[in-house]
């Protein structure tokens, strides 16, 4: 499982400004940590579809925001998601929580659909399960940002 | 008395003298537009730091106003929405809320149509719906309405005075037959020349 005080010390090093987020059981772990960095603000947002706007509005006035949220998420905020990395061609990043990725032969369809739903927008992505792939999500983090493309964090979870 | 009845009985302002009155006292503030708002308002400004969130993704414009707001603390940004947009997130008059962008005015054109699609009704003027009603359940500092074209005109220069984020409902007339949206370029060449004016690019 990967750690709050993890995300949050890696993402704010590599220059995240906001982190905007509608909490998953295992996400919501990180809340303290995301909430008691100097470096990170943390905006809740209704509903998944907002977290895509907000962030672009965040990055077109300047700032560099992270986008987080489960995969059931993922899949509501899809119109969302759809006009801000491919008609406004934002390059912002998200972490997407993968429930029942670590739970074998799980019947959840929310973990039959993450890969290849992210497949089908064309999105790169990369699968993180521990706090040891936390320096690996931030290189992709930046490889997306120094590309000017889009990317997602794909973090490994039991149910979510 | 039918829902059409209804919709029609209230007082409302035409359309685009409305926009024109809040042109009329724009300083430096970002504008942003979606949907009705985003044919007229190219008609009456052409200036940089108008942002017109076209293509859209319907209910998200005050999101992204948002995101401004909070991006710029030293600016002031106006969004204007549509009543159908309003309705498709009314989760976000709680996420603004949150946020506490006092530098945010949303204002909400309501006509009661959904005139993008040919002039039905929306689900909120069968219901009668009241919009101020929501964003005053959900905190807003300051909740403005109007239907008199005279009392916005008076309104409208001292807006941003009241406490933010304001929300604002002006009950509007239908564009009309010709509604149409227009082509305002590549949005991406759009966003490089807002960010410049901006000066975040």
């Amino acid at each position: 499982m990967i750690s709050g005080p993890s995300i949050a010390a890696a993402f704010a090093q590599a220059g995240v400004s906001h982190v905007v987020w509608i909490p998953d059981s295992t996400l919501g772990t990180w809340e303290p940590a995301l909430e008691q960095s100097r470096d990170l603000k943390l905006l809740r947002v209704a509903r998944e579809g907002e977290a895509w706007a907000l962030a672009a509005g965040l990055w077109i006035g300047g700032q560099q925001p992270l986008v987080v949220m489960q995969n059931t998420g993922l899949f509501e905020s899809g119109d969302a998601l759809r006009n801000v990395l491919f008609d406004l061609r934002l390059p912002l990043y998200a972490l997407i929580g993968y429930r029942s990725y670590l739970l074998a032969n799980s019947p959840d369809t929310a973990r039959a659909f993450t890969e290849p739903v992210l497949q089908a927008w064309g999105l790169e992505y990369l699968l993180a399960t521990t706090d040891d792939d936390v320096p690996a999500l931030v290189d992709h983090y930046h490889a997306c940002r120094q590309a000017a493309r889009p990317g997602i964090g794909l973090i490994a979870e039991g149910r979510g | 008395m039918s829902h059409d009845m209804h919709r029609k009985a209230r007082a409302r302002m035409p359309f685009v003298p409305a926009l024109a009155g809040l042109a009329a006292c724009r300083d430096q503030e970002i504008v942003v537009t979606t949907m009705g708002a985003a044919r007229e308002w190219p008609k009456l400004s052409s200036h940089p730091l108008d942002f017109h969130y076209l293509p859209s993704t319907m209910g998200q414009a005050p999101l992204v106003a948002l995101g401004l707001a909070l991006a710029q603390p030293g600016r002031e940004v106006i969004c204007l929405n549509g009543d159908g947009c309003m309705l498709m997130n009314l989760g976000a008059l709680v996420t603004i809320r949150a946020a506490a962008a006092v530098n945010l005015t949303l204002v909400v054109m309501d006509n009661g149509l959904y005139e993008v699609t040919g002039g039905q009704q929306t689900v909120a003027a069968v219901a009668q719906t009241d919009f101020a009603g929501f964003a005053r359940a959900a905190g807003w500092p300051s909740v403005l309405e109007f239907d008199t074209l005279d009392d916005w005109q008076v309104a409208a220069p001292k807006l941003t005075e009241a406490p933010g984020p304001r929300f604002v409902v002006l009950h509007v007339e239908p564009i009309g037959p010709a509604y149409q949206l227009p082509s305002l370029g590549p949005m991406s060449e759009r966003i490089a020349k807002f960010r410049q004016a901006l000066g975040v690019a």
